[in-house]
Formats: structure tokens, sequence, C-alpha cells
């Protein structure tokens, strides 16, 4: 086994025992938060307002609902583990051990990207419960998952290197990331808004993770694939290499 | 083969203090070093840059003959560090955090179990070894980053206050056991505030002040400028005042004397003279540590190479 690979699983493994070892505070709330949107907009609201591009209101929110828990996941597990390295100076632990930077990238994000899509299959079981869910496009699914709650967990990497406090921790998901995905068609399918405001949306990145997660289950989407998966690969591209540049010049992490 | 070659070594803070002025300072392997210096001097920052915590702003570092600027992981690789401030993940065990400090550094995890039972059992830890790190007492903490810092069998081990805070019996099987991993070949770099402690473990010594290195020599050497010792003697309590030809001396109190002896000089005159004035000594000791004197004389500029 070389060395990298060892230093990356006991920083991965170390990052999973953290958020499961805190399991009520880390899987459970987004899995009630979920429950409670499957009754109230899927089955109470839902009912009244009929079908959304053809499909029940209920089958089409529900691949938004799981991304939207994928996507807050991913980035806060990030956010709140890279940052209390920080703050408790653990983060020392690796940053005097000769890991390359990729790694230390890498450990992270993917406790990030495995939270989320282990809270994502929580939401997903639970939506069985309300709607008989069918997958258009397993491929297109996964892919699309495995990029969003990449590129989350790498947007809430850049936020714990930035944060000089919790507060900071805390701004982007509420003021930021909460808004763009409420508006990034999670409820809503953007052929429903006037053209002005579908060209507005096409700035928000969450409108293609969503359309392309949404295609793999029902098969129809806003957007076209191709353009969406574009779109993510480079979202992810950027971040990564601008995450790759703050741990390797030790941007908030070294005086 | 030097264990450590820093050359100009200067660093400047965001906020414009200058906390390194270009330093020079060569560590021989095997050596037994302290760097001592009092608050604020740059040591931290010297140990700091040397494993990379601290960016530096010019000049030179290399560990075994590797660059920090080129061969960083290399040279990383060779560094064990005890900090001063307790760094490890307060929600892990005790063996969590011994073994996935073994992990960065490449370590499989069976040899990182048989390494941490080693050394958890050395430094009387492996009883608590799955115990969560915080409900350790201070002295257990300060020995559980020790055994961190070895997981990795470095052969520079940098240790910054390690004895802070520690009662003098557990300092003493510190010592006990920094000694014996001396002599098993690690090349052992010290800063601490007991003086005594570098006097008793280090072979060479360097003191750095306001960033820059004001003494670097062997222990002996340096003990040696030491030509003045300061004896404290308890005299009995009705002792009468008391008249000492050729010694500088200072009544400090109705039963305390200070006297100054030049270095090899014999002290059977200061007997002599006060059994003769009839008074009465009841114990004696040296007034300082010999390093301590040495060393406030150095920091406040009172002595010069």
């Amino acid at each position: 086994m070389s060395a990298n690979y060892i230093a990356f699983k006991s920083l991965l493994t170390k990052e999973v025992s953290r958020f499961t070892r805190i399991w009520l505070q880390t899987l459970v709330p987004p899995a009630v938060t979920m429950s409670l949107y499957f009754v109230i907009f899927g089955n109470l609201i839902g009912s009244r307002i009929g079908q959304m591009s053809g499909f029940s209101y209920m089958e089409f929110i529900v691949p938004g609902l799981i991304m939207m828990s994928v996507i807050t996941n991913s980035y806060s597990n990030v956010a709140s583990s890279f940052f209390s390295s920080k703050f408790q100076h653990n983060v020392e632990e690796l940053l005097v051990a000769p890991v390359p930077t990729w790694i230390i990238i890498a450990g992270y994000v993917g406790g990030g990207v495995i939270r989320g899509l282990l809270v994502g299959l929580i939401v997903t079981v639970l939506s069985l419960f309300f709607v008989d869910l069918k997958i258009h496009n397993l491929a297109v699914l996964v892919i699309s998952v495995l990029l969003t709650s990449t590129l989350f967990a790498l947007g809430g990497l850049i936020n714990a290197i930035l944060a000089k406090s919790f507060d900071d921790i805390s701004i982007i998901p509420n003021f930021v990331l909460t808004p763009l995905t409420y508006l990034g068609g999670v409820f809503y399918s953007l052929s429903l808004l006037p053209d002005f405001w579908q060209g507005v949306s096409k700035i928000n990145p969450i409108v293609y993770m969503i359309n392309t997660f949404r295609y793999g289950f029902l098969g129809t989407s806003d957007i076209p694939l191709i353009y969406s998966f574009s779109m993510i690969f480079i979202f992810v591209a950027v971040l990564y290499s601008v995450a790759y540049w703050m741990v390797s010049r030790g941007i908030g992490l070294r005086s | 083969m030097k264990a450590l070659v820093i050359k100009n070594l200067a660093k400047t803070y965001k906020g414009g203090v200058e906390a390194l002025k270009g330093i020079n300072l060569t560590v021989e392997q095997g050596d037994f070093y302290a760097l001592l210096g009092p608050n604020g001097a740059g040591k931290s920052t010297t140990i700091g840059i040397i494993s990379s915590l601290v960016n530096k702003s010019s000049g030179s570092v290399e560990v075994f003959g590797h660059s920090i600027d080129s061969e960083l992981e290399l040279a990383k690789q060779h560094i064990g560090l005890v900090p001063q401030e307790f760094n490890f993940n307060q929600f892990e065990t005790v063996l969590q955090v011994v073994v996935n400090q073994a992990g960065y550094y490449g370590v499989p995890k069976k040899l990182a179990i048989e390494r941490a039972e080693k050394y958890l059992t050395q430094l009387e830890l492996w009883g608590k070894r799955n115990e969560k790190s915080r409900e350790l007492s201070g002295g257990m903490k300060r020995r559980l980053m020790i055994a961190r810092a070895l997981m990795h069998q470095p052969k520079l081990l940098i240790l910054d206050e390690p004895t802070a805070g520690v009662d003098i019996e557990l300092r003493r099987s510190m010592w006990q056991f920094l000694q014996d991993l001396n002599e098993d070949g690690v090349t052992i770099i010290l800063t601490t505030h007991y003086l005594e402690e570098a006097e008793l473990l280090c072979r060479n010594i360097g003191i750095i002040n306001h960033g820059v290195i004001v003494q670097n020599s062997s222990m002996k050497a340096l003990l040696a400028k030491l030509n003045v010792e300061t004896f404290v003697f308890d005299l009995a309590l009705d002792s009468a005042e008391c008249n000492l030809d050729g010694y500088a001396y200072r009544r400090i109190d109705d039963h305390t004397l200070e006297i100054d002896v030049i270095r090899g000089s014999e002290l059977n005159g200061i007997f002599s003279q006060l059994t003769e004035q009839q008074i009465s000594v009841l114990s004696m000791r040296n007034k300082a540590n010999r390093l301590e004197e040495l060393f406030i004389h150095l920091v406040s500029g009172e002595a010069k190479d």
C-alpha cells in the first residue's frame, strides 16, 4: 500500500467516523425535515397543484428534495469539520505530515460526499413511503449526484478555509445556498417562469444539478443534459483549483 | 550529518512584527539541543517554520539534507513535532489520536497499532488507550503528544515546552524517556522555560532574543563563562551582624545572607569568618540555577559573547 493511499484512508475514515459518531446531529435532522416536505408539499399541498411537466407534483419534487439534502449535507459536513479542525488546531496534525495537498482535499471532500450520499439515500428510502419512484437513467443519476456532492463539499472546504469564526461557516449556507436551492427548480419547472426569469435562473448552478438529477429519475429536464454536465464539470474544476491553491499556499492555515 | 541547517531565516508577520531577523543555526545528528529565549523571542516561529506551520519570509531550512522549499515532504518525514498547545482532536480516543497520525505518515494500521502499544506503554498511557483524549490529565495529554510525534519514528524530534505544567515526578520520568530516545539516535531540539531541564538534558544550546541568536555554543562552554556564583546561607535566628572580608555579601533579613563567590574558589574562608563571629549556618544553597543566571544576563544584554 502506498503512503498516500494510507494517508487518504486514515483521513477519510476519521471523517466518516466523525459524522457517524454524531448521527443524531448529522443524519436524523435532514430525514425529519425532508419527511415534513414530503407530507406538506407533496401530499397536502401537492395534491391540489396537480401535474408538473407531465408528472404528479410529488414525483416532480422528490428528486429536487433528495438533491437539496445532498447539497446541504455535503457542504455543511466539510465546512464544520474542517473549521473545527482549524479552530482546535488539530489540522496541524495534517499540515506537519507529508500529506500532499490533493490528499487533504480528497479526504475532507470524500467525507462530505459520503455524508451527502448517505443522507440522500435515507431521504430516497423515506420518499418511497410517499411515491413510487422509478429510475429512468441510473448512470445520469449516479454521475450527477456524485459531481454535485463533490462540488458542494469543495465549496464547504473553501468556506472553512476562509472562515474566522463559527458564524462565518453559517453565512454561506443560510444566505447563499438555501436561496439558490429554493430558486433552483426544486419546487417548480423553469418553464413556468417568464423568459426573463428563466434566463436569470440559468445563472444559478443548482438549476443544472437538480435538472440533471431529475432527468435520471423522470427522463425530463428543463436544460439539455450535455449543457448541464458541462456546467457542473466547470464548477467542480474551478472550485478544486481554488481549494488546491488555498491549501498549498496555507491560506487561512499558516501564519 | 547535519540534522538541521538554518540559514538567514527571517520572518515578518502581516502586522509588521519582525519575529526572526535572519538567524543561522546548525544542529548535528544525534544532538540534544536546547533552544531557549524569553516569551516572544522567536522560538515558536522558528519551530513553526521548520515544521511548515509558519511560512518564512526568507532564508533556508534543511532537515537531514532536505530543503523545505524543494523537498518538503521528505523533510517532513524526518520531523516529529510536540507543540506547546494541545492540538489533538479532543473527541478521539488516545489510540485513535496516535494511529491516525501514523496513517498520515503512511504507516500501515497493523504497524501503527504495534508502535502505539510500544510508545503508549513506555509513556504509561496504554491503559488509557480507549479513553477520550479530553478526559486525560494535563500530564497525560503532554505524554500523548510525545507518543503521537514518535509514531512515524522521526530522526528529529522537536519539543516545544513539553514539560510545561507537569509535576516534578512526571517531569523526571519524561527526562529519562527523552534521554533514552536520544541515546537511541534521535536528534532532539528542546525549548523550555525550566532552565535546569535544559542544563541537565542538552549538550548544546542556542539562545534567541528579539529574533536574533545571541548565544550558540556547547552547554559546557556556556556554563564556563559564569565566573561568579551566589550562595544563600540560612543563619540561626539569633545571629549577630557579620562582616566578611574579601567577599561581596548582602544581609537579606535576620536569618538570610547572600554571598557572591568567584567560581572555583574555596568556601572555607567564609565558614571560618562566620565561625569566628559566632554565626551559626543552618543550611546553604545556590541562589539560582547557573544557566538561569547566564540566561538572564544574555537576554538582558549584560553579557556578550
